[in-house]
């Protein structure tokens, strides 16, 4: 166990982060101090049973109370996200949740956009995969530093995997951070990880109706991106459905039709990180110049 | 199956508050799930049991609190009730609606000894 932060070894590996030794890592994430008081305000008195539970129990003979505690289940990780938001906002660093299911094409989708945008911005990925560092080895092929998390049996990342791998990433002020999810339409979705925004990748060699067979994942995201565009005339791929779908559970989502292999609509995407970026500067002055 | 995370949150919930209500073990536990929560009421039951094993809420009882979805459609400018995210407004076939209940997932009050 982590004597730092408490956090239990588990299966999660994070690249150069490690448990067993002298805990050396530094953890800009201070926790003890992100604690929202109003989450706790029934936290103080408790129920007698002589008074009566809210609920209708019989307490008999028992030394059973009630305890009222209204706290969110997703809280710890929402405090560790709240550190990693400040954070991201204190070094002017645009962080980019990517989710999709396995195979929509995220990392060649990464790997193209970095080559063509590394020469501009400053950019860092970290990688969640169950296992193996095959991805943050294509994006280190590239020159960006990249981190690997494997989540061992885990299906999502989460802030506080994230939190550690800030501390072993350390990305430049200003810079754009990638964060690759693990490929997985459903958990991800419930999981705040400080991001600016969560991007939703799709290909077109899915199903259309992908966005309302998992709703909750298309409305978190801010924006869906339609890849593998190229393949479409081989496909029963329906745009415009999928589209309309999308705009149901999100009637906000941005889309952006593209192919990370013929490059056809990479130009959007690229315009809308630079926008994004411009918007998350504004107040830091010295960084806002260079944008 | 992030239920499975879920539950290991609820559990170390529990033991905070172990400490600071004065407890030694929990018999009882109620959950408030919203119905657009993504959270499967079945697999939060099976994963708790898992999860509490050996712990201080080992054999607790889990009682989940179903809420409604609730969205505000703009066309009708009310609030109305709905099943999924991609529900269309029951009254005016709107899908314009913005959600504004039923994502909850909280840990609404033990009963412990």
């Amino acid at each position: 166990m982590c004597t730092v932060c408490g956090c239990g070894e588990g299966e999660t590996r994070i690249e150069g982060h490690g448990h067993s030794s002298d805990h050396s890592h530094s953890h800009s994430h201070d926790h003890a101090h992100e604690h929202d008081h109003s989450h706790h305000h029934h936290g103080e008195h408790t129920h007698d049973y002589g008074q009566g539970p809210a609920h209708a129990h019989a307490p008999g003979l028992s030394q059973s109370r009630m305890v009222q505690i209204e706290q969110d289940i997703l809280g710890k990780n929402n405090e560790y996200a709240n550190a990693n938001r400040g954070y991201f906002a204190e070094h002017g660093i645009l962080a980019l949740n990517l989710v999709s299911s396995p195979g929509s094409g995220k990392t060649t989708l990464l790997t193209r956009s970095i080559d063509d945008l590394k020469a501009e911005l400053s950019l860092a990925v970290i990688e969640g995969d169950q296992q193996t560092a095959n991805d943050a080895e294509r994006i280190r092929a590239t020159g960006v530093k990249a981190l690997q998390i494997n989540t061992g049996k885990g299906c999502h990342l989460d802030a506080h995997m994230v939190g550690h791998a800030l501390d072993g990433l350390k990305p430049e002020e200003g810079s754009v951070l990638f964060i690759e999810n693990v490929g997985n339409l459903v958990c991800p979705a419930a999981f705040d990880l400080g991001e600016a925004h969560k991007v939703a990748i799709l290909s077109v060699t899915e199903g259309e109706d992908k966005p309302i067979k998992y709703p909750d994942m298309f409305h978190a995201a801010d924006l869906m991106m339609l890849n593998k565009t190229d393949l479409l005339p081989y496909v029963n791929f329906d745009v415009d459905k999928c589209i309309e779908y999308a705009r149901r559970v999100n009637p906000g989502i941005k889309v952006i039709q593209l192919s990370a292999t013929s490059g056809e609509g990479l130009d959007s995407w690229y315009q809308w990180i630079k926008a994004t970026r411009q918007v998350s500067l504004i107040g830091h002055s010295a960084l806002a110049a260079s944008a | 199956m992030h239920e499975m995370s879920l539950c290991e949150g609820v559990l170390q919930v529990l033991e905070q508050n172990a400490r600071s209500q004065g407890y030694a073990r929990v018999k009882t536990v109620w959950l408030e799930i919203g119905g657009l929560s993504g959270v499967e009421p079945e697999a939060m039951r099976f994963s708790f049991d898992v999860v509490t094993r050996g712990s201080l809420a080992d054999g607790a009882k889990l009682e989940i609190v179903a809420l409604a979805g609730e969205a505000w459609c703009m066309p009708c400018a009310k609030t109305v009730t709905v099943q999924q995210r991609y529900d269309a407004c029951p009254d005016c076939g709107s899908y314009q609606l913005q959600v504004t209940a039923g994502d909850e997932m909280r840990i609404k009050e033990l009963e412990v000894e």
